[in-house]
C-alpha cells in the first residue's frame, strides 16, 4: 500500500514555521553568561522536530541543514559547548536559512545557495572550533539509516541459521511477544521452531506474566546475520541470543561449499523432551519501497490553513449535537401539528435560534488565533534594528495570548512592524543621550495586547524622547498642512495627530531602518481599512505610546440595514454616529460643497445614496428620508437613505470570489429571506461621492 | 481492528502516523505530548502506543515509564519513534519499558510493517 | 425555482456536447462541461456602477454569483425576465475559476456533435461579436452559435470590459 504523505506537508510547513519562531525567540533570549536549560531545550526540540519531519517528508536539504544546527544545539544542551553572542548570531542566521529553505520548498521558489553555503560553513566552523564537544553523535546520518536497506542476497543459495533464543522472565513486560519475532523471521524464509519448556515451574508457582520458555529456531533464508539480529534488536539485553550459520546449502554456483547434512538441525542442549512446533511460510516477494517525493506546489502558500485547538472543535461538535436534537424536536412537532403545540413550536424555534447563534459564535472563534503570531517577530526585529542603530533596547511583550481573527493579524503585521521600528528608531535615544538626560542606558519598548469590548487594543510604547510639539508644528507649517496661526491654537494631541497626515512624512522618517518613506499616514489608512483606529499619546522627554484599536473579526459585521428605493444595503454599525431626520430649514447649499445641513453649529455635507448608486423610485425629499451620519478623515457626512430597516450581524461574503471588487462596497451578505444585500464600505463610498461631487450639487428642494 | 494511541508534538508527523494507521482500519487517538498521552491511556485501553521521544511537557520515555506502571499496560506494545540512532536513547527507552522503536525518518509502509508485526 | 442538474457523460474523442438555448429567436450553445446548473429567473440584487447587462448578484447556495443578461450584452433588445432561465456556468478568468450566470429565454436541448462538424465563425454577418464565438455547428436546419464562455464572461471582470460593453 502506498500513502501520499505530501498531504501532510502543509501542516509540516506550518508547524515548522512556528518552530522556527520558537527557535528565534529562544535564541534572542539566550544569555551567553547564564544559559537557561529550558530555553535551550525548547530550541533543540524545535530543530529536532523540523529535522525529523523534513527527513520523513523528503525535504533532504532542510533535514541536512538542520542536522548540523541540531548537533551544535545538542552540545550546548549537554553543557559540552558554551554560548557566545557570535554563535547566537550564527544560529539565528541558520534559523533564517531553514526558513528560507522551507519557503523555497513550499512555494517552489529559488534557493539562495550562496547564503546557505556561507551560513553552513559558519556552522561547520563553529562545530569544529576548539570548544569542540565530544563528537559521539557527529556521525549520525541525517537521512536516517533505514529507509532503504537492501539485503545483499545471492538468490540461488539457501542459508540455514540456527538461533537459540532464551528470553529473560520479564520479556512480556516489555510488550514484546516471541510470536511477533518468529513471524518476522518466518517472513524471511522457512522457519522451524522448537520450544523448550523445561524452565516451566509448577502450576502453583507459575506467574502468567513471566516468560519461562526457551526456543531453538532454524531458519532457511538467504539473509545476512545482521538482518536476523535486527529482528531481535528490541529484545537485546532481555534475552540470551545466539545466531549461527549452521549450513549454507549450495545450488550450483555458490562459492561457499559446506560440510554438514542438509535439513534443520536444532541444538538440543539438555536431555529434556522439546516440543516441536512447525511453522512454515513461503517467503514473500521482495517488497518495494516507495519513496514518496514531496511535491512542490507553487500555490501551496495560498492555501493557507489554520490550526485549531481541540477544545474549540469539541465545543463545535457539542453545539452541532444540540442543533441536531433541536432539529429533530422541531421535525416531530411539524409532523403532527396542532394548535395546542404552538407554544412548544415557539420554544423550539427560540432554542433553534440560540443554537444557531452559539454555533456561529463558535465557528467564528475558530478563526481566532493568538496575537503572538504577529508579536513573535518583534524580538528579532528590535534586536536587529537596535544593533544597527547602536542603541540598547529592551522589548517587553505582554498579552500575546490575546486572540484575534487570523485575517486581522495578517493585515496588522505591516503597520505594527512600522510602529515598532519607529519606536526604536525615533523614540529611543542613543545610549549616551539617555545617560546624559538621566535615563537608564537601555531603553524600553513595550508591546501589549488586550481585549476591550468587541475590540483588540494593541499598544506600542517607548520610554524615549517623546514627540516634540515644536518640531512637528514646524514641519506641518513648512508642508502647508496647517498655518502658523492654526498651529498655535492646537492642543498637544491635535499636534501629535498631525504625524498621521498624508503630507507629513518627513525626511527623517526615510531612514534605512524605518523604511522607504512609508509614512504614518499609510499606517493609519491600513488600520482604518481594517475598521480600526489609531491614537497617539506622548510626553516630551518621557516617551510615546501608540494605541491601535481593531475589530476582533472581519468575517462578521454588525450592520445597519437601510432601504433606498427597492434596494437594501448594509452600513457597518461601527461607522455610524447617529441617524437623524432633518427639517427643511436645516438644509443649505454651499458653493463648491454641494448640499449640506446644519447640525449643532457645523455644516455637514450630504451624500445622496440614490444618486451615487443610480437608484430609481427612491425618496427625493431630504426631509422625508433619513440621514445616517458617518465620519471619515475629513469630518462627518450625512448619508441620505429612505429608511432604516434593522440592525443585525451579517456574515461578509466577497464579491470577487465569482465576480470582481466593486468600488464602494466591501462585500455582500445574505439576508434572512435569502436575498443578497451589498455592504457599503463607508470610507470608499465617501471617496467616490467626493469624486462625483459636481453632479451632486443639488438645488434646494425643500 | 486495534485501538492505537499516537503521541507526537509535531502535528504533521502525528497526522501522518494516524492517517496511515487509520487507512488500515485502526482506531487512532492522537495526543500532542506525553502528559496528554498518559491521560488518554488512563481513560481508554489502547492495544498499541506509538510515541515520539522528544516532546514538551512530558517526553516519550517518561510517558512509557509511567504507562508501564499501569496494570493495564504491563504487556502492551509501546513503540518509540526516534531520530536518535545513538544507542543511549534506545537503551533509555528500553529501560523505561519500551517494546521497541521505529527510526525516523520512516515512511508509511515501514510503520505499517512494524505495527502489523507488533499487533500480530 | 426549478433547478436542473446536468449529468456529464463520458464521450468519444471527437464528440462534444453542447447545451443550447434560445435568445431572441436564435440558438446559442455552450460546452456542456461548463454548465453547472440551470435555474429559473429570480430577482438579482443590483450592483451599482456596473454595465447595464450585468443584472446583479444572486445567492447560489451561499455564494454570491453575478448574472449577465445576454440579450443586452448582444444588443438583441431587452425583455422582461419572468419566464427566463439562468444558466450557471464555470468560467476561467484572470481570478481563476468562477461561477457566473447568464440569462437566456429558454433552454433548448443537449446537442451532441462531432468536432469535424464545427465551422469557423464568419468574420461578419452574425449579430454577436466574433470574439465571443467558438464557431458554428449545424443542428437540423439551423445553425447553433457556440459561445466562448471564458471570453464572454471571463473578461467581464476586467475593468476595460465595462467600457467595451456599450460599443
Amino acid at each position: 500500500m502506498s500513502i501520499d504523505i505530501s498531504q501532510f506537508l502543509d501542516v509540516f510547513y506550518e508547524e515548522s514555521f512556528e518552530g522556527l519562531a520558537v527557535m528565534e525567540q529562544g535564541l534572542l533570549g539566550l544569555d551567553p553568561d547564564a544559559v537557561d536549560g529550558e530555553t535551550i531545550n525548547a530550541i533543540f526540540r524545535a530543530a529536532h522536530s523540523i529535522k525529523g519531519g523534513a527527513g520523513t517528508f523528503g525535504l533532504n536539504e532542510v533535514s541536512e541543514f538542520t542536522h548540523t544546527m541540531e548537533t551544535l544545539l545538542d552540545q550546548i544542551r549537554d553543557g559540552a559547548r558554551g554560548v557566545t553572542t557570535s554563535s547566537i548570531n550564527v544560529l539565528l542566521r541558520a534559523t533564517d536559512c531553514i526558513q528560507h529553505l522551507l519557503k523555497a520548498s513550499q512555494e517552489g521558489s529559488e534557493v539562495d545557495q550562496a547564503t546557505l553555503e556561507a551560513v553552513s560553513s559558519e556552522l561547520e566552523q563553529l562545530l569544529s572550533s576548539e570548544d569542540e564537544a565530544d563528537s559521539d553523535n557527529a556521525d549520525v546520518d541525517p537521512h536516517g539509516d533505514s529507509l532503504d536497506q537492501t539485503l545483499q542476497i545471492d538468490s540461488e543459495s539457501t542459508r540455514v541459521w540456527s538461533i537459540s533464543f532464551k528470553p529473560a522472565p520479564h520479556l512480556f513486560t516489555t510488550g514484546n511477544d516471541p510470536v511477533r519475532l518468529f513471524s518476522e523471521l518466518a517472513d524471511m524464509g522457512e522457519l522451524e521452531i522448537v520450544t523448550d519448556t523445561s524452565r516451566l515451574p509448577d502450576f502453583n508457582d507459575l506467574d502468567p506474566e513471566q516468560c519461562y520458555l526457551d526456543w531453538y529456531l532454524t531458519l532457511h533464508a538467504n539473509v545476512e546475520k545482521q538482518a536476523i539480529e535486527e529482528v531481535f534488536e528490541w529484545v537485546e539485553g532481555d534475552c540470551e541470543l545466539s545466531i549461527e550459520l549452521s549450513q549454507e546449502s549450495v545450488l550450483e554456483k555458490t562459492m561457499v561449499a559446506d560440510e554438514t547434512a542438509p535439513g534443520p538441525e536444532p541444538e538440543p542442549t539438555e536431555d529434556d523432551v522439546p516440543t516441536p512446533v512447525k511453522d512454515t511460510k513461503p517467503s514473500p516477494p521482495p517488497k518495494k519501497t516507495t519513496q514518496v517525493k514531496a511535491q512542490k506546489k507553487a500555490n501551496a502558500a495560498e492555501n493557507s490553513s489554520i490550526r485549531v485547538g481541540i477544545d474549540k472543535v469539541d465545543h463545535l461538535i457539542n453545539l452541532v449535537g444540540e442543533l441536531v436534537i433541536t432539529q429533530s424536536m422541531l421535525g416531530q412537532l411539524g409532523e403532527v401539528f396542532e394548535m395546542n403545540t404552538l407554544e412548544q413550536l415557539k420554544d423550539g424555534l427560540a432554542q433553534f435560534e440560540r443554537n444557531t447563534r452559539e454555533l456561529q459564535e463558535s465557528v467564528m472563534r475558530i478563526r481566532m488565533i493568538p496575537i503572538s503570531f504577529a508579536f513573535n517577530r518583534f524580538p528579532r526585529l528590535v534586536h536587529d534594528v537596535s544593533a544597527k542603530l547602536g542603541k540598547k533596547v529592551d522589548l517587553q511583550v505582554s498579552g500575546e495570548e490575546t486572540e484575534v481573527d487570523k485575517t486581522v493579524i495578517e493585515k496588522i503585521i505591516d503597520p505594527l512592524v512600522h510602529l515598532v521600528r519607529n519606536a526604536v528608531d525615533h523614540g529611543i535615544e542613543a545610549p549616551d543621550v539617555r545617560l546624559a538626560s538621566g535615563k537608564r542606558e537601555t531603553g524600553t519598548v513595550t508591546l501589549s495586547a488586550a481585549h476591550r469590548g468587541g475590540n483588540i487594543v494593541i499598544e506600542i510604547a517607548d520610554d524615549g524622547a517623546g514627540l516634540r510639539r515644536e518640531k512637528i508644528l514646524g514641519k506641518a507649517v513648512e508642508k502647508h498642512i496647517v498655518t502658523e496661526d492654526e498651529g498655535e491654537r492646537m492642543t498637544d494631541d491635535d499636534v501629535y495627530n498631525l504625524i498621521f497626515h498624508p503630507g507629513f512624512s518627513t525626511a527623517e522618517t526615510i531612514s534605512d531602518v524605518s523604511g522607504r518613506g512609508v509614512g504614518m499616514d499609510v499606517v493609519r489608512s491600513n488600520i482604518r481599512e481594517l475598521g480600526g483606529t489609531v491614537e497617539i499619546n506622548s510626553t516630551e522627554g518621557q516617551g510615546s505610546a501608540i494605541l491601535v484599536r481593531l475589530p476582533l473579526t472581519l468575517a462578521i459585521l454588525d450592520g445597519q440595514t437601510v432601504a433606498v428605493g427597492e434596494e437594501t444595503y448594509i452600513v457597518p454599525l461601527a461607522s455610524i454616529i447617529e441617524s437623524i431626520q432633518i427639517k427643511p430649514s436645516q438644509i443649505n447649499m454651499v458653493v463648491g460643497k454641494g448640499e449640506t445641513f446644519k447640525l449643532r453649529d457645523s455644516f455637514i455635507p450630504i451624500v445622496r445614496l440614490h444618486d451615487l448608486f443610480d437608484i430609481k423610485n427612491s425618496i427625493q425629499e431630504l426631509a422625508e428620508g433619513l440621514l445616517v451620519i458617518v465620519e471619515d478623515s475629513s469630518g462627518p457626512k450625512g448619508i441620505f437613505v429612505d429608511r432604516l430597516l434593522g440592525q443585525q450581524q451579517v456574515v461578509i461574503k466577497s464579491l470577487d470570489a465569482n465576480y470582481k471588487k466593486i468600488p464602494g462596497f466591501s462585500g455582500a451578505t445574505i439576508l434572512g429571506n435569502g436575498s443578497v444585500a451589498l455592504i457599503i464600505d463607508i470610507p470608499e463610498m465617501l471617496r467616490l461621492a467626493t469624486q462625483s461631487r459636481p453632479a451632486m450639487a443639488y438645488p434646494l428642494t425643500a | 481492528m486495534a485501538n492505537i494511541l499516537a503521541v507526537d508534538d509535531s502535528a504533521s508527523l502525528r497526522q501522518m502516523v494516524a492517517f496511515t494507521l487509520k487507512s488500515q482500519g485502526h482506531n487512532v487517538t492522537e495526543a500532542a505530548d506525553g502528559k496528554q498521552g498518559l491521560d488518554a491511556a488512563k481513560s481508554t485501553k489502547f492495544d498499541l502506543v506509538v510515541t515520539d521521544v522528544n516532546m514538551p511537557v512530558m517526553d516519550g520515555i517518561s510517558m512509557i515509564r509511567e504507562l508501564r506502571k499501569l496494570p493495564n499496560y504491563r504487556g502492551t506494545p509501546l513503540l518509540m519513534l526516534t531520530t536518535e540512532s545513538g544507542v543511549d536513547k534506545k537503551q533509555e527507552g528500553k529501560a523505561a519499558g519500551a517494546t521497541g522503536w521505529i527510526v525516523k525518518p520512516f515512511n508509511p509502509d515501514k510503520l505499517l510493517g512494524v505495527v502489523k508485526r507488533v499487533l500480530g | 425555482m426549478d433547478e436542473v442538474n446536468i449529468q456529464h457523460e463520458q464521450l468519444g474523442d471527437n464528440e462534444q456536447q453542447f447545451m443550447t438555448f434560445l435568445l431572441a429567436g436564435e440558438i446559442y450553445g455552450v460546452d456542456i462541461l461548463r454548465v453547472r446548473e440551470i435555474r429559473g429567473w429570480e430577482r438579482a440584487t443590483r450592483v451599482p456602477n456596473t454595465p447595464a447587462y450585468m443584472k446583479g448578484v444572486i445567492n447560489l447556495r451561499g455564494l454570491i454569483v453575478p448574472v449577465f443578461d445576454l440579450r443586452e450584452r448582444f444588443q438583441l433588445g431587452a425583455e422582461n425576465h419572468h419566464d427566463a432561465v439562468v444558466i450557471i456556468l464555470r468560467v476561467q478568468s484572470a481570478q481563476g475559476e468562477q461561477e457566473m450566470g447568464v440569462i437566456a429565454d429558454a433552454v433548448a436541448e443537449v446537442l451532441e456533435t462531432d468536432s469535424s462538424m464545427l465551422r469557423v465563425t464568419p468574420e461578419f454577418g452574425g449579430r454577436v461579436d466574433t470574439r465571443f464565438m467558438e464557431g458554428l455547428v449545424p443542428s437540423g436546419e439551423r445553425m447553433v452559435m457556440l459561445l466562448n464562455v471564458d471570453k464572454l464572461l471571463g473578461e467581464s471582470i476586467e475593468p476595460s470590459a465595462d467600457g467595451m460593453a456599450v460599443a
